[in-house]
Formats: C-alpha cells, sequence, structure tokens
C-alpha cells in the first residue's frame, strides 16, 4: 500500500474525466471497456501504489465520487533534550 | 454502488461526503462545474456547523434543483426574485443563514433590480452566482454575460454589442452600493481557484454570520454542452475567454470583512 | 373598543397591526399609500418587520419568503402594483402558502387615474397569476367591513394555507367614517411545522412549485382543485336586503353595493319591490343564491365600476332564469344614486312588456 488511497463510487461517477486531468501521478483514468448504472465510462486508478492521498481528484469532482485516505503521519523521534 | 473495501488502520481520512449534501444523483451535464459548487457550498456549511440553520433560496436555471442536493431548508424562487424571497425569509428569520445560489441569467438579466437592491439593503444574506456565460437551462441563449461576439442559440452570428450590447459586470456593479461589503469573483476551473472559490464563499457566510451585510461571491464557470466543448476544454475557456472580460478579484472588502479569520 | 373615526386605509392597516401582522412589504401606490405609511411607523414601533421595496415585484416575492417562514404577512397595493404582483401570486398559490393581499381598486387601464374603480375583477377573481388557481375574494364596502375582513383574511389564508385578496377600492381608502378597531392581539410566537426555518433537528423542508413530471404536477393540481371546493363549500359570503318579497335584484359589491342600499329604498319608496344582493365573497361566488333568486325576480340589474365584469359571473350563475341588465360607470366615475335608480326604472319597464 502506498500513501494514500482513494474509494471510488462508481455510479455516482458521470465520466467527465476532470478527474484524470488534475491526478497530479496520473493514475486516473477513464474506463475504457465497462459502463456504470448511469451509462457513464467511470473513472478507475490504474495504481492505487501511487496514490498520495492529495485529494485532487475529490477537490474538482463535480459529482461527488472520491473518498480519500492518506497514511497518518507517524510521530518523529524526537530528541531528547538535553 | 460504493465497493466494501478495508481501510487499512494506519490510514486515515482526508476528504469525505459533506453532511450537508444528500446522496441524490444530480441532474447536471458530465464536467457541470454547479456540482463542484454545491459541494463547495456544500462543504462550508459543515465547516461552519450551520446546516441546521440555514434556509437557501433556489433560482431558476439549470441549479433550479439544488434543493434537491443540499440538506437543508429550501425554498423554490421566481426567476431572479431570489434575493427579494430571502428578503423576507432573513428579516422574519434574522438569526438564521439566508443564501441564494444563482446564475447569470436570474441575476444580471431580470433580477438585477432585486439583486443590486438587496445589496444596497445591505441585507444579512449571502449569495453565491455562476457566470457561464449563457442560459444554460433554457437550451444556450444570450446571456447577460455573453461574451461580445460570442455565437448562442439566440445570437447565431456571435453577440452584436450594438444590438445586445456588453456583457454585464455583476460584481462591479454590486460592489459600489454601500450595503454590500464582500463581493468578490473567483472561478471554479482548478484545483488553485476551486480552493480560493470555497474560502470566499466561506468568507461570505462568515460575513452574514457576523451580522456585517450583503455579501457576493460570483463563480465563473462553464457550460460545455451549451458551448460545444468537452468538460476540460471549456474549463479552459473559461480562463482564456472569458477573465479578459471578467477580470478575477475582490471588488469590495470592508475592514470588518478582512479581519475575519477565514481557516 | 370605542368607534372612531377612521380612513379606510389607515384602518386597514392598523386592523392587520391588532390582528398580529408580522411583516409587511409594500411599494407606495395611490390611492393606498396611507396604509404603507401608518405601517412604516407601526409596525417599527412594534418591533415587527416592515419593509418598503423597490418594486411590486420585489415586494410579492418578499411577502412569499416570510411566509414560507410561517409569519403573518401582507401586501397591499393599487391596480398597477396588483399587475406586476401576479407573478409572484402564482408562485404563492402553487406553494400553498397563506399570504393576504389587499388591492384598492383604482381607474385603469394603463396608468389610468387614482379615482375609485371596480375595473380589476377579472385580474383577481378570473387571471390573479399563470396556472389554475384562485384565491379566495373578499369584498367590503365599507371602512368597519374592510376591518373585519382583514382578520377574516387571515384566518381563512392560514387555515386553508391559501391566497386571500380584498378587493377594495379608491372610495374605501380614502373615505373617512365611524369604524371600530379590534383589540390587540398577541404576535404568534411559534412557526408552522412546513415553513422553512432552518432543519433544527428535524428533515429539511422544502416550500416548491416546481413539479417536473406531468402526472406529479397534476396531482398537485388535483390537491389543490380539492381545496379550492372546500373552499367553495363552506366560505361564500354574501349580505341580502329585502329580498323576501323582492321582484326585481340589485347585485353589486364594494362600493356600489353600498350605494345601491339607498337606490334600492328610493326604489321601494316608488313602490318598486327591489332587493339588492352584496357578494361579500367575489370567488368563491353566491351562484346558488343569485340561481335561486333569478326564479325569484323578474330581473337583475348589476351595477359596477367597470364595463360589465362580475356580470360574467351573475349571469352565470342565472343561467338564463331571469333578464340580467348592466350598468357601468368607468375610468373612476362612481355611479350616483339617480342614475342607477333610472336604470332601475327602466328594467321594471322593460320586464313588465
Ligand atoms: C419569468 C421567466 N422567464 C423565463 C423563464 C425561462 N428560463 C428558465 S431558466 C432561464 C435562464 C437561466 O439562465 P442562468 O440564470 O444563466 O442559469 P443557467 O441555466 O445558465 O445555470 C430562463 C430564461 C422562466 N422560468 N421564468
Ligand atoms: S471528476 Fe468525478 S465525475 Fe468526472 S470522471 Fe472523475 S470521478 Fe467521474
Ligand atoms: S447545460 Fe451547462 S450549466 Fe446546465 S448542467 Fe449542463 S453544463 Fe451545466
Amino acid at each position: 500500500m502506498g500513501k494514500g488511497m482513494v474509494v471510488i463510487d462508481v455510479d455516482r461517477c458521470k465520466g467527465c474525466g476532470l478527474c484524470v486531468h488534475v491526478c497530479p501521478v496520473g493514475i486516473l483514468a477513464l474506463s475504457p471497456d465497462t459502463f456504470n448504472a448511469k451509462g457513464y465510462h467511470p473513472v478507475i486508478v490504474t495504481d492505487m501504489e501511487k496514490c498520495t492521498g492529495c485529494a485532487s481528484c475529490a477537490t474538482i469532482c463535480p459529482d461527488v465520487v472520491f473518498t480519500v485516505y492518506r497514511k497518518k503521519r507517524q510521530p518523529r523521534a524526537v530528541p531528547v533534550p538535553a | 454502488m460504493t465497493v466494501a473495501v478495508k481501510i487499512p488502520e494506519d490510514m486515515e481520512l482526508i476528504y469525505e461526503y459533506p453532511e450537508a449534501m444528500t446522496t441524490t444523483y444530480t441532474h447536471y451535464c458530465p464536467g457541470c462545474p454547479h456540482g463542484i459548487v454545491h459541494r463547495l457550498v456544500a462543504e462550508v456549511i459543515d465547516e461552519l456547523g450551520i446546516r441546521e440553520k440555514c434556509i437557501g433560496v433556489a433560482p431558476v436555471g439549470c441549479s433550479v434543483m439544488i434543493y434537491k442536493y443540499l440538506n437543508v431548508d429550501f425554498v423554490e424562487a421566481a426567476h431572479g426574485r431570489a434575493p427579494a424571497m430571502a428578503t423576507g425569509l432573513k428579516r422574519t428569520n434574522p438569526d438564521k443563514i439566508v443564501f441564494t445560489y444563482q446564475g447569470d441569467g436570474d441575476i444580471a438579466a431580470i433580477g438585477i433590480a432585486e439583486a443590486l437592491h438587496a445589496a444596497n439593503r445591505g441585507e444579512l444574506i449571502s449569495t453565491v452566482f455562476i457566470n457561464n456565460a449563457i442560459y444554460g437551462m433554457t437550451g444556450g441563449q444570450m446571456a447577460p454575460t455573453t461574451l461580445p461576439g460570442m455565437v448562442t442559440t439566440s445570437t447565431p452570428f456571435g453577440r452584436d454589442v450594438r444590438l445586445a450590447g456588453y456583457p454585464v459586470p455583476m460584481s462591479e456593479l454590486l460592489a459600489q452600493v454601500e450595503g454590500a461589503v464582500y463581493v468578490t469573483r473567483q472561478m471554479a476551473t482548478d484545483l488553485v481557484s476551486i480552493r480560493k472559490t470555497k474560502k470566499a464563499i466561506k468568507r461570505a457566510f462568515m460575513v452574514q454570520l457576523a451580522g456585517l451585510g450583503y455579501s457576493s461571491v460570483e463563480v465563473l464557470s462553464s457550460c460545455s454542452t451549451n458551448w460545444n466543448m468537452g468538460p476540460w476544454e471549456a474549463l479552459e475557456w473559461v480562463k482564456e475567454k472569458m477573465i479578459p472580460y471578467f477580470p478575477l478579484g475582490t471588488f469590495k472588502m470592508t475592514d470588518e470583512v478582512k479581519a475575519l479569520k477565514v481557516k | 373598543m370605542a368607534k372612531e373615526l377612521l380612513k379606510g386605509n389607515v384602518a386597514f392597516a392598523e386592523a392587520a397591526v391588532r390582528n398580529g401582522l408580522q411583516a409587511y412589504f409594500g411599494y407606495p401606490i395611490t390611492p393606498q399609500s396611507e396604509a404603507l405609511e401608518h405601517l412604516s411607523g407601526r409596525m417599527l414601533e412594534l418591533d415587527r418587520v416592515f419593509l418598503q421595496a423597490e418594486s411590486e415585484v420585489a415586494a410579492i416575492n418578499m411577502v412569499y419568503g416570510a411566509a414560507c417562514s410561517g409569519v403573518r404577512v401582507m401586501t397591499s397595493t393599487s391596480g398597477p402594483g396588483f399587475s406586476l404582483m401576479t407573478e409572484g401570486l402564482s408562485y404563492i398559490a402553487g406553494s400553498e402558502i397563506p399570504a393576504v393581499v389587499i388591492n384598492m381598486m383604482r381607474g385603469g387601464p394603463g396608468l389610468g387615474n387614482i379615482q375609485p374603480s371596480q375595473a380589476d375583477y377579472f385580474l383577481m377573481v378570473k387571471t390573479a397569476g399563470h396556472g389554475d388557481f384562485h384565491p379566495i375574494v373578499l369584498a367590503p364596502s365599507s371602512v368597519q367591513e374592510i376591518i373585519d375582513m382583514v382578520g377574516l383574511a387571515f384566518e381563512l389564508a392560514e387555515k386553508y394555507r391559501t391566497l386571500v385578496y380584498i378587493a377594495g377600492d379608491g372610495a374605501i381608502g380614502q373615505m373617512m367614517e365611524s369604524a371600530e378597531l379590534p383589540p390587540m392581539q398577541e404576535v404568534r410566537q411559534e412557526r408552522p411545522a412546513w415553513a422553512t426555518t432552518g432543519a433544527q433537528g428535524r428533515e429539511p423542508n422544502l416550500i416548491n412549485s416546481l413539479y417536473l413530471g406531468a402526472k406529479a404536477l397534476e396531482e398537485v393540481n388535483l390537491r389543490l382543485q380539492k381545496k379550492l371546493a372546500e373552499i367553495k363549500a363552506h366560505e361564500i359570503r354574501w349580505q341580502e336586503y329585502e329580498t323576501e318579497d323582492a321582484d326585481l335584484l340589485l347585485v353589486a359589491y364594494g362600493t356600489v353595493g353600498r350605494i345601491c342600499t339607498s337606490v334600492m329604498r328610493e326604489a321601494r319608496k316608488q313602490g318598486l319591490k327591489v332587493g339588492l344582493l352584496r357578494p361579500q365573497t367575489l370567488w368563491p361566488f353566491p351562484e346558488e343564491r343569485i340561481h335561486e333568486l333569478a326564479g325569484q325576480v323578474r330581473g337583475m340589474l348589476v351595477t359596477e365600476m367597470s364595463a360589465g365584469q362580475m356580470l360574467e359571473d351573475v349571469e352565470r350563475s342565472a343561467a338564463g332564469k331571469c333578464p340580467v341588465k348592466f350598468y357601468g360607470r368607468m375610468g373612476g366615475v362612481v355611479p350616483m344614486v339617480d342614475e342607477i335608480l333610472a336604470e332601475v326604472q327602466k328594467l321594471d319597464e322593460e320586464v313588465s312588456r
């Protein structure tokens, strides 16, 4: 598992492609050969490992398709004050 | 259909469906920024914790059914009359948050009088309006905001300013009146502008919460269906073609509004 | 409460205040501006809502908004303003919320003049806005009656969640006479469950007149018609004078109805058995009673300050059972007793032949 992950509500997607344009790691695509219940080619994630959890897709999606998760920050070791 | 997925323990939730939004599937065309701006309004309502205090006024235009998508009390106004209705609602519910959501035709053509007067009275309401340079709902006719030369279904030879006048600079007009304390023009075309738009909407609602005066956020937007473009191309077109006529910026922000801390 | 000398416009405005009016929105127009002026001070003194709108279009939509929050709200205007309000009125009717609108009719068409008239009968009773609906229309003939009708208007509007109009005219608005105002009522604090007041601890409320499906909208219309039928069954009001033995009947409302009481008295002095029916509701209309009387009398005379608008409803109600004649003055001219009396005599001769 990478730094982030998205959960897609497939049937809300209208296949507009806006998220595909803004994903900084280029892992979103419109499914070329499947349709969702509304008859659109929905968005798919081609490589979840690369997801950074930046929520760019959720920021632009007009149909609130994405739920976004990101790895919790590990508490860094704090040097003990002398 | 959401496939049940197991979220690993070490992941935290970054973005989830706003509470102020219903799960009703919208009727908007694919890629229509109305959906984005609805979501921003819902996020703002959630973040300010005012869902149970809000009363929305729906316009006539593509967003006529916004009441199906936001999880708050709503009334449906006649075309252009949302600010008058909002006035009646706010005056009789002074402790509630009343907002109008309008289109450019709704606010800058048929409803320009109601909008300017509500602003001038400093009604404690907030307006969010979408400027997509066209009448979306009725099939792409000329709007008051249509660009010179732009072809629409009612300007087949392009908008001739000698016949049809010039694009109406609604935000600039609103900013002229004393009662308007916060008037800004944003756009919803890319990640940065969407975040800025959200911040502007939040400020507008906070202006109302603080009882400072009338606030308005214009959002430059696209209508790929009636512009005959793909959704992404349409957003690029907004930046390239609309901004020269509708420069982004905040046209009015009183010191009190500036002092609001918008997170 | 004691009687006092009151001007019609001030009287109905104050009556509204005492009936717990919570919000008023209006735009100045003669001959009813005194109402707006009175309320501009009174409402603010009492910490209630008063707003002079930028137009009647805005005023009625403010009324619409306030009505959505479930408060007692009203506006008042005259012909040209009423024309502008028809848009909002249709939306209010479609949303089934209560509101009261007072039209002190003046001479038309166009800018016309500011003299009394009854030429907005069709506008108020028949058209009133796009779509299938009927407001309840009350028609007062004196200052006392308009005072009483304001209370009734709120009551009916709220009972049926419907629009109620008061069809006054410039004469009633401008006239000073002795009348008694109702006692001051408490303003109702609670809001009805359907009102849009913020969805606190409940599902969101929606007030709307948009139904995209034909079936769905037909259902709304059927429900609306059912309600109107119920109103028709219970709320028809009129006054009769000396109809028991009448063989000629005057039918008139408002100011003209009042003038006709004198006409009737004069005619009786001359030995004519004249009665008078004065509709107090123009919608629903006293059809059945007029139909009955049409079987009793030899003829009817309808008198209006118009070219003959209520006339159509009287003819429809009489349904050919007796001759129905008309006498009208227009442009703000108020018909005199003598003129109408002459018409009654003419009618008497015609039907005796
Ligand atoms: C009084 C009235 N006139 C005309 C219409 C038809 N109409 C519906 S929406 C609309 C234009 C809306 O355009 P805009 O406000 O720009 O919103 P958009 O649809 O582009 O989001 C018109 C003219 C109407 N409903 N009511
Ligand atoms: S932005 Fe939303 S609706 Fe458009 S393709 Fe991506 S997920 Fe689908
Ligand atoms: S017609 Fe235009 S404004 Fe309306 S939903 Fe479609 S893209 Fe959006």
